[in-house]
């Protein structure tokens, strides 16, 4: 059994508002499985009761065969499943150093020594090396807030990455970034990403930047997976291209 | 009998806490202003009403009845100059700013008019008695309760009343409602939030100098009353739920009851209880309970 | 343990200190002894800030630390000033590790309100105990230090020796901790405690160690406060006591562990003027002194000496 992630019946409603509805997916080790779907489509909330922010109304989660259902985020982290944000999750006042320490940090130990400086060699080497496979090295002590938006979610994915998780969820990996920028980002975390050998699922707006990456594509549609298979079977399928990605005829179905 | 003297005093109490602390409640409800500066307008009140008609009284100037109405409008013009200077002289730059920032705000504010007012009355204590002991007292199931305590009890239930009415049921009690609830979207469709924001203050304020004004004839008027005071509204305003009128009646009756119930039976946990209802409240249900959760979003 | 530079200059201004008190006039030495137990208690209030907390009850364990004190001179006959200290800060962080259970689960106005209702409740519970004097508190016995009694005109400036030499070593640890794992992890949660959740860490469990060390830092304040004052009463627990830490906090801001220590000095000299020249407009100072910091200053006074202001500003 090579299936890292599995979800069953995964259902999660706001009062009247469905977000999720039977959700049922397996992903397998080494899978890149992009995520499409329009907004609201219930792609994030997904990705929220995967990792533990949200409990789910119904349904059951699977990470390595173990349930994960009603764990908390800090305790799906340290199995092995770690998640980047739509908006870049970092610590704003910190430099883009310290933003990496603390999570080599936390990756080292649940316990945080009360005496011994957070900022020493091996961490710093740590931080250096993957500050590196980033190529965002010239941004090490720069405060985060000053830093560009394209840095941001490379900072926020590496702090994913450093506590060596099996798994990786992306939301939105390239959102806020210009287009031209988008793929020489999407180019530089995959490469990161192949070279850790993690698991990666990425929820994902440009097509062109999916078909580019995964072998397989879940595509979300109100809550539901509409579509779930290899990348030109799901974008040709019509609900898809009725839903989702809008195909070539899609504004002549509109009209009707 | 017991039972009935903590029910009444319980009931007084609670109806001088609701005064109080309707202000807060409405302020913090609308512009997420936890103001601490609200026990300095209620000192405000009680010292406006205790110099003004003490003197009209001491010098025997008119009819009672005029002397209440003096002592009420007073307050009221008070509350309406104070509100607006805070208002428009301090607050409005800050708007936006991080929760307990705006309460440091408010406390620094606190800090000012406590010697303002020590600047304008001076320490000594004022006595404005003559309301009070006009009124005479009743006898109530064979306790003597006074006049003056039981029009509290009816006034604050009048203004209870009368501020839920205008929320609930009145057009500009609905705009305030979207304000509260969303303020962005009430913005977005047109309210001008500025000036709601100028008149939910002003009303606070004015809620709160009429609190000390009805008060002042009951008590000595001293400096720190205020500081006092913000405390028990603090309690209150918590425990029923930040920005309910519902739950700042709610509030003040658990709390003047407690209480009352502490006064007459263990008198050495008097402070103990307000605080520890307060406590326990927070600590089972944070948001009071009245209170709404808000949630963050990633 | 190797010392920093800056751990040694620590080091370094608390011995000219030291020094400095024996040649400084009486009324000096005692009014810095208070000031610095007041820095003390202000660094229990500026290590929660660190975490993004605002206290207003700090004086809980500011009172917990000088009551402890008192009530074991005066009820068990103990006199030695280590053994006091240990009782005083032992006393606090016994109540804080249980408050710390209710405590960490609330942040912002939650967490302040909450400080503020435990303060005042034990204020009550004072205010209303005949048997420790209610308001009027009751006097600190004389202190000794394993068998040495301090002469009529020694103990002043034995107690500020002894209070440097303890901020000197406290700074020192505070230092430390500022640049620890925990203390890091503290500054983490205040600036995003979900992503602090998201990557394997338990925001309660640093936050809670965090308000257990900060409650032993204030009591230590609170212990050697009563033993410099000689005296204690429930004030030290009223939410306008905790008021004043907060200020002195963001007087001196969250920067630097001198920080707090510097405000503490400055705030007692001026006030010791103001109190003098205008009593009953010292509050008002205060007020727009506060108000000047948070819309000038909002690093506080320190970042004036680093530039940071300009900084803020860009």
């Amino acid at each position: 059994m090579n299936c890292i992630l599995e979800t069953q019946g995964l259902c999660k409603e706001f009062g009247a508002v469905t977000a999720a509805k039977d959700v049922n997916v397996r992903i397998h080790k080494g899978e890149v499985v992009g995520v499409i779907g329009s907004n609201g489509a219930g792609k994030t909330t997904f990705i929220n009761m995967v990792t533990g922010y949200l409990k789910p109304s119904r349904g059951e989660i699977l990470f390595n065969g173990q349930s994960i259902l009603g764990r908390t985020p800090r305790a799906i982290t340290r199995a092995g499943m770690a998640r980047s944000f739509q908006v870049a999750q970092l610590f704003p006042q910190l430099s883009v150093l310290d933003n990496l320490l603390i999570a080599v940090s936390a990756a080292q130990s649940p316990f945080p020594s009360l005496l011994a400086p957070m900022r020493n060699a091996s961490r710093i080497a740590q931080a250096d090396a993957i500050l590196a496979e980033f190529d965002i090295s010239r941004w090490r002590d720069t405060l985060v807030t000053a830093v560009p938006q394209g840095v941001r979610k490379l900072i926020d994915i590496a702090m994913a990455l450093i506590g060596d998780p099996q798994m990786l969820l992306l939301d939105e990996p390239t959102s806020g970034v210009s287009a031209e920028e988008k793929t020489a980002l999407m180019d530089t975390v995959m490469r990161v990403v192949a070279q850790h050998q993690v698991t990666v699922l990425f929820v994902e707006h440009d097509m062109d930047v999916v078909r580019r990456y995964v072998s397989r594509i879940l595509a979300f549609y109100s809550g539901e997976v509409l579509a779930d298979g290899a990348p030109e079977a799901v974008l040709a399928n019509p609900r898809v291209q009725e839903f989702v990605t809008g195909g070539p005829n899609a504004h002549k179905r509109a009209a009707q | 009998m017991s039972l009935f003297a903590v029910l009444i005093d319980g009931t007084i109490y609670a109806s001088w806490l609701f005064l109080v602390a309707a202000g807060l409640t409405v302020i913090y409800g609308v512009m997420r202003i936890l103001n601490m500066a609200h026990g300095s307008f209620y000192a405000i009140g009680a010292y406006t009403a205790a110099s003004l008609v003490g003197w009209y009284f001491n010098n025997g100037i008119g009819p009672v009845w005029v002397g209440y109405l003096l002592m009420l409008g007073c307050a009221l013009v008070a509350g309406l100059i104070v509100g607006l200077i805070i208002e428009r002289g301090l607050l409005r730059f800050m708007y936006g700013r991080d929760e307990v920032l705006m309460v440091i705000i408010t406390y620094a504010l606190l800090l000012i008019l406590e010697d303002t007012m020590k600047m304008i009355w001076g320490v000594n204590p004022y006595f404005a008695y003559q309301p009070y002991a006009e009124m005479g007292r009743s006898a109530l199931a064979g306790l003597k309760v006074s006049n003056y305590d039981l029009m509290l009890v009816g006034i604050s239930l009048v203004l209870g009343l009368g501020l839920w009415l205008w929320l609930e049921r009145t057009h500009q009690g609905k705009v305030l409602r979207a304000v509260i609830h969303d303020r962005e979207v009430a913005m977005a469709m047109g309210v001008n939030v500025r000036r709601m924001f100028t008149l939910v203050f002003v009303l606070g304020t004015m809620l709160g100098t009429l609190a000390g004004a009805l008060t002042a004839p009951a008590i000595s008027v001293v400096p720190g009353m205020g500081v006092e005071v913000i405390v028990l509204a603090f309690a209150v305003v918590v425990i029923g739920g930040m920005g309910s009128i519902e739950g700042a009646a709610v509030g003040a009756l658990l709390v003047g009851l407690s209480r009352a119930a502490a006064v007459h039976y263990a008198p050495e946990f008097e402070l103990f209880v307000i605080y520890g209802v307060m406590a326990l409240v927070l600590a089972v249900r944070p948001q009071g309970l009245f209170g709404r959760v808000l949630a963050r979003k990633i | 343990m190797r010392l920093s530079k800056t751990e040694l200059i620590l080091l370094g201004v608390a011995v000219l200190l030291a020094a400095g008190g024996v040649i400084a006039p009486q009324w000096l030495v005692f009014l810095l002894t208070m000031a610095l137990a007041k820095a003390m208690v202000v660094q229990g209030v500026v290590m929660q800030m660190r975490a993004g907390l605002v206290t207003f009850g700090q004086g809980l364990f500011f009172c917990i630390g000088g009551y402890a004190v008192g009530m074991s001179g005066h009820f068990l006959d103990i006199t030695d000033l280590a053994l006091l200290l240990v009782i005083g800060v032992g006393a606090a962080v016994l109540l804080a590790m249980l408050l710390g259970l209710l405590m960490t689960r609330y942040r912002e106005i939650f967490f302040a309100m909450l400080s503020l209702a435990f303060s005042m409740i034990l204020y009550g519970v004072l205010v209303k105990s005949s048997a420790l004097g209610s308001t009027d508190g009751f006097n600190v016995k004389a202190w000794t230090l394993i068998g040495w009694t301090p002469a009529a005109g020694q103990a002043s400036l034995a107690l500020f020796i002894i209070i440097v030499a303890c901020s000197g070593l406290l700074a020192v640890l505070l230092h430390r901790y500022s640049r620890s794992s925990a203390g890091m992890m503290c500054e983490a949660i205040r600036e995003n405690e979900v992503r602090v959740e998201y990557l394997g860490q338990s925001p309660r469990w640093v936050l809670y160690m965090n308000y257990v060390a900060a409650a032993a830092v204030s009591a230590l304040g609170g212990g050697f406060m009563a033993l410099s004052a000689g005296h204690i009463d429930p004030e030290m627990a009223y939410w306008i006591t905790s008021g004043e830490f907060v200020f002195i906090a963001l007087l001196g801001g969250t920067a630097h562990v001198a920080a707090p220590f510097i405000a503490a000095i400055l705030f007692a000299v001026v006030r010791t003027y103001a109190i003098e020249l205008v009593p009953h407009s010292w509050q008002m100072i205060l007020g727009f002194t506060l108000l000047a910091i948070i819309v000038f200053l909002p690093k506080g006074l320190w970042s004036l000496f680093t530039g940071q202001a300009r900084r803020a500003k860009a």
